[in-house]
C-alpha cells in the first residue's frame, strides 16, 4: 500500500494525465535529468526538484535571460527545461539533510539523479539506502559513461560525450575534420531515452510491485543512434569520416544558398521521379538534360557541379518559397530555420507547438509543448518553472509534516539552503 | 508476466526505414512481442541501406535493418489487397499497439485508418509518426533526415564552436540519421504515455508524432534563448562559445571543455603552465571567450605532440573534462564499453555473427535483452498466419500466388 501525501494541485488540472498519481524526487540538474522530469511533469507527475544555494544548477545562470537581465529565475534554459516542476532547497552535503531527503523519497515513486558516480552514496542517498526506505522505488542514475567501468569517474560534459561516442568524429564538412554539435545533444537525447526506461519500469512496478535501479550512460544513449557507422567498422574495418551534408546514395542532397544573408534550403532527391519534378520546377534548363545527370549514380558522382547549377537557381529565391515550390511538386525540401523563424512558422503555430507560461518573476513567456499529440491526453499540465525554493513550505511542512519551528532551525543551520 | 518490463505488450508495426521500426525495436528489446509487417518481395527499405559485410548488398545482411529490427517477428502483407487488409485487421485485433510511419492519409486510403481499426479493437493504441504530423499546412510534405535536422533549428547552429564565415561554413547536419532515430525514440515515449493513460481509462488512444516537433524539442538548448530575449542564435554566437576546443593530437583529436576558472587553470597546468597563458588577456572567462581564436591555436601547438590517450589521462588526472574524439574503431575497441558490455552480437542465419550497439539503459531487474535476430523477410508467415490466425498452408500458397504475402 503506497503512502500518498496530499499534493497541492489545481483541481482538475491533472485529470486524465497518465502520471497523475506519480511523485518524482528530482535530484538531477542541467539537462539530462531535468528534461526527462519536465516531460513527465507535463504528463501529470508531481516533480519536486531538490536544489541548493550551495551549488546552484548552472542553468539558472545560463544566458539568455528574460530581456537580457540576469537572474537565477530568469534563464530561458532553466525555465524551459524545468517547466511544471516544484523546487525545494536542501543542502545534501549537510549530514542532517539525508534524513529529510529520505522522508521525501519515502513518499515518492521515482528518484532521478545525474551526479558524478558515487556522489549520491556519499550523501547517504544511494540506491541501497533509499530502497530500504522505499522498497519499490524506481531510481534512475544518469551519468556520462555509466555507473561502472574504468572511465566511470571521468569528468565530462555533453560535448565530451559526443566525442567519446563517435558522433563528433562523424560530424564535419567534407574536409574530414571533426566539428562540434551546435549544442547540448546528448543531454536531451538521454533525457528522452531515460523517460522510456522509466515508464517501462513504472509499468513493471504496477504489475509486480517491484522497483529497481536504472543505470543510464549518456554515451550509450548517443551510440544507440549510430548503428550504421559502428557496424560498418565491425563488419568491414572501415572507419567512416564526416561527409558534410552529403548522403551515401541520394543526389542532389545538401544545403543550397537562398536569397538573403545566411539563408539556406535543404533538398534531398531520392528517386528519378523526384529528380524530374525538381527539373520541372527549375524550368528544365539545358543543363538538366546532360546525360551525366540523367541517372542516379551519375548525379551522385557529379554532385559538386550539380549542386552549383541548383544553387544558381535557389540563390534567386527565398528559402520558404523554394520549400513551397518543391514540396508542391513532390520534392523533399525544407528551409534551414533559425529560432525566430521556427517560432513564427505557420505550421508549428497551427500545431500549437509553442505555448505561453506565466512566471512570477519574468511574466508571460513562450515555451514549447510536448512533442506528441495523444487523443486521450489533450491537455498536458504546463505551469511555470519554480523559483529557487519556491515550494519549501509546501514540501517540508505540508508534505513531510515538519513543524514550523524545526523548519526555521534547519534554515538557520543552512540545511534547508 | 515475463522477466522483462514490457513482456505483456503486443505490438504490430507497419513501418519502413527507421522511425516506426526503431520505435517498435525499443519495445521489442524490452520484452514486448512485435510483429513487423513488410511489403512482399522488397520488404523494408532499410534492407537496401547497408552497411553490408564486404560491401556486398544483400537484403538479409543490411546493418541498418539488422539493428533496427532486433527481437521482432516478421511477416509480409500487401495491404493493397483485400485479404491483406483482412489479415492486418486480425492482427491488430489482438494487439495493444499499432505503430506506423506512412504518409498522412495512406492508412485511411488502404482501409486501415484509425477510425476503422478502433472498431476492430476498441482499446487500440495507434501511433503514427510522420514528418510534420497529421495536421497543419505541411502535413503532406515529405522529409528526410537532412531536412528534418535543418528545419528543427539544430542545423542552423551547427557546427558549434563558432565559424569564421557562415557563408563558407554553412549549416551542418550531424553524422548518421539522428532525426530519424530521435523521432522513433520520441514516439516510443509517447506510446508509453498513451499506454499508461489507457491502463487508467481502458480507452483507445491515437498518438500523432511529428519528426519536426520531436527534433525541435531536442534543439532547445542552443536555440530557445530567442524565446526570452528575441535574439536567434547562429553559428557564430552561442553561450558556450570559447569554452570548448577540439584539439589535434598525434593520432587524432580530443575534446576539451573548460567551463569554469578552476578547469581553465588546471588545464594550463596540464599544458605545463606556458608563458602565453599568463597573459592578462586570458585572465577570465569573458576575456578568453573574446580571444578564443587566439587561444585555440596556441593550445593546438602544444597538444599535437601527444596522443589522444595521453591528453585524456593528463586532463582527467586534473579533473578537466577531456575525452578523445573517438573514431568508430576507437569506440569498438573501447575498454570502457567492453566493461559495460555495450556491444552485443547475434547469430544470424544469413549474415553470420553481427555485432551491434546494445542497451541504451541498464535496468537492474528487467534488463534490455537481445533475444533474436531481425527477421528474414516473411520468416514468420506460417507461424503467425497459420499458427495464430488459423489459415492453412494451402491458404498461404494461394496468398503468395495472389501477391497478398
Amino acid at each position: 500500500m503506497r503512502e500518498r501525501a496530499k499534493s497541492k494541485r489545481i483541481p482538475g488540472k491533472t485529470d486524465g494525465l497518465p502520471l497523475k498519481d506519480i511523485r518524482i524526487a528530482d535530484f538531477s540538474w542541467v539537462a539530462a535529468g531535468p528534461w526527462a522530469t519536465a516531460l513527465m511533469a507535463q504528463m501529470g507527475a508531481e516533480v519536486i526538484r531538490v536544489e541548493s544555494r550551495r551549488k546552484l544548477d548552472i542553468c539558472r545562470n545560463q544566458p539568455a535571460f528574460a530581456d537580457d537581465v540576469p537572474g537565477i529565475n530568469r534563464s530561458y534554459f532553466f525555465n524551459i527545461f524545468n517547466a511544471s516542476k516544484k523546487s525545494c532547497t536542501l543542502d545534501l552535503s549537510k549530514p542532517r539533510a539525508a534524513e529529510i531527503a529520505k522522508k521525501l523519497v519515502k513518499i515518492s515513486d521515482i528518484v532521478i539523479e545525474n551526479f558524478a558516480v558515487g556522489v549520491m552514496e556519499d550523501f547517504g542517498l544511494g540506491y541501497d539506502e533509499l530502497s530500504k526506505v522505499k522498497p519499490d522505488l524506481i531510481m534512475v542514475s544518469i551519468s556520462g559513461l555509466g555507473q561502472t567501468g574504468p572511465l566511470k569517474n571521468a569528468v565530462c560534459w555533453g560535448n565530451n560525450l559526443h566525442a567519446y561516442s563517435g558522433l563528433t568524429g562523424l560530424t564535419g564538412y567534407t574536409d574530414g575534420q571533426p566539428r562540434q554539435m551546435g549544442g547540448t545533444w546528448a543531454d536531451p537525447l538521454t533525457a528522452v531515452t531515460a523517460t522510456f526506461a522509466i515508464l517501462a519500469a513504472l509499468h513493471h512496478r504496477d504489475e509486480t510491485g517491484e522497483g529497481q535501479h536504472i543505470d543510464i550512460s549518456q554515451c550509450e544513449a548517443t551510440m544507440a543512434q549510430l548503428p550504421e557507422a559502428l557496424m560498418d567498422y565491425a563488419m568491414n574495418d572501415r572507419v567512416r569520416r564526416p561527409t558534410g551534408n552529403m548522403d551515401e546514395a541520394m543526389a542532389p542532397h545538401g544545403l543550397y544558398r537562398c536569397k538573403g544573408e545566411d539563408k539556406w534550403i535543404a533538398i534531398a532527391v531520392s528517386n528519378q521521379a523526384e529528380w524530374e519534378a525538381l527539373c520541372d520546377v527549375l524550368g528544365n534548363p539545358n543543363w538538366t538534360k546532360e546525360e551525366r545527370f540523367s541517372y542516379e549514380l551519375g548525379r551522385w558522382q557529379n554532385q559538386d557541379e550539380l549542386d552549383r547549377f541548383i544553387e544558381a537557381w535557389t540563390k534567386e529565391h527565398e528559402h520558404y518559397e523554394v520549400m513551397n515550390l518543391l514540396q508542391k511538386a513532390g520534392v523533399p525540401a525544407g528551409p534551414c530555420l533559425d529560432a525566430e523563424e521556427l517560432y513564427k512558422d505557420r505550421h508549428l503555430q497551427a500545431r500549437s507547438h509553442f505555448i505561453e507560461i506565466e512566471h512570477p518573476e519574468v511574466g508571460k513567456r513562450p515555451s514549447v509543448a510536448v512533442p506528441w499529440h495523444i487523443s486521450g491526453v489533450p491537455s498536458p499540465d504546463y505551469f511555470h518553472a519554480p523559483t529557487l525554493g519556491e515550494y519549501n513550505e509546501y514540501v517540508f511542512h505540508e508534505l513531510l509534516g515538519l513543524p514550523r519551528e524545526r523548519i526555521a532551525k534547519l534554515i538557520e543551520e543552512k540545511v534547508i539552503y | 508476466m515475463g522477466k522483462q518490463a514490457l513482456s505483456d505488450l503486443k505490438l504490430v508495426e507497419y513501418g519502413d526505414f527507421i522511425t516506426a521500426p526503431y520505435c517498435a525495436k525499443l519495445f521489442a528489446d524490452m520484452g514486448a512481442e512485435v510483429i513487423k509487417v513488410e511489403q512482399p518481395g522488397t520488404g523494408d527499405s532499410a534492407r537496401r541501406a547497408g552497411p553490408f559485410p564486404n560491401d556486398t548488398p544483400h537484403p538479409e545482411k543490411s546493418g541498418l535493418f539488422l539493428y533496427t529490427n532486433t527481437d521482432k517477428l516478421g511477416i509480409t502483407l500487401n495491404l493493397e489487397t483485400a485479404l491483406g487488409v483482412k489479415v492486418f485487421k486480425e492482427l491488430v485485433q489482438h494487439a495493444d499497439v499499432l505503430v506506423e510511419n506512412n504518409a498522412p492519409g495512406i492508412m485511411d486510403k488502404l482501409g486501415v485508418g484509425y477510425e476503422t481499426l478502433k472498431q476492430v479493437n476498441p482499446s487500440l493504441i495507434m501511433t503514427s509518426i510522420t514528418p510534420f504530423g497529421q495536421t497543419g499546412p505541411y502535413r503532406d510534405f515529405k522529409t528526410t533526415d537532412l531536412i528534418t535536422f535543418h528545419m528543427s533549428g539544430y542545423g542552423y547552429v551547427t557546427p558549434g564552436g563558432g565559424v569564421d564565415d557562415p557563408d563558407k561554413e554553412g549549416p551542418l547536419k550531424a553524422g548518421g540519421r539522428q532525426s530519424e532515430f530521435a523521432s522513433g525514440l520520441t514516439a516510443a515515449v509517447a506510446t508509453m504515455f498513451a499506454f499508461l493513460a489507457r491502463k487508467r481509462t481502458g480507452l483507445s488512444q491515437y498518438v500523432d508524432v511529428s519528426m519536426l516537433e520531436s527534433m525541435h524539442c531536442l534543439s532547445l538548448g542552443p536555440t530557445a534563448g530567442y524565446l526570452y530575449n528575441g535574439k536567434a542564435p547562429n553559428r557564430m554566437k552561442y553561450g558556450m562559445l570559447g569554452s570548448l576546443a577540439n584539439l589535434p593530437a598525434k593520432d587524432g583529436y580530443v575534446c576539451v571543455g573548460l567551463f569554469d576558472e578552476g578547469q581553465w587553470l588546471r588545464w594550463v597546468e596540464v599544458m605545463g603552465t606556458p608563458d602565453w597563458a599568463k597573459n592578462d588577456v586570458f585572465k577570465d572567462r569573458l576575456q578568453r571567450s573574446a580571444n578564443w581564436d587566439v587561444i585555440e591555436p596556441l593550445m593546438a601547438e602544444w597538444s599535437k605532440d601527444y596522443t589522444k590517450e595521453e591528453l585524456t589521462e593528463r586532463g582527467q588526472s586534473k579533473r578537466v573534462p577531456c575525452l578523445p574524439i573517438n573514431t568508430t574503431k576507437d569506440v569498438l575497441e573501447s575498454k570502457q564499453l567492453a566493461a559495460r558490455k555495450f556491444f552485443v552480437k547475434v547469430d544470424h542465419p544469413e549474415a553470420d555473427i553481427v555485432k551491434m550497439p546494445g542497451a541504451p539503459y541498464k535496468l537492474a531487474k528487467t534488463p534490455w535483452l537481445l533475444k533474436r535476430y531481425a527477421p528474414l523477410l516473411g520468416e514468420h508467415n506460417e507461424d503467425i498466419l497459420c499458427g495464430r490466425l488459423g489459415y492453412t498452408k494451402d491458404d498461404l500458397v494461394k496468398m503468395r500466388q495472389a501477391g497478398v504475402i
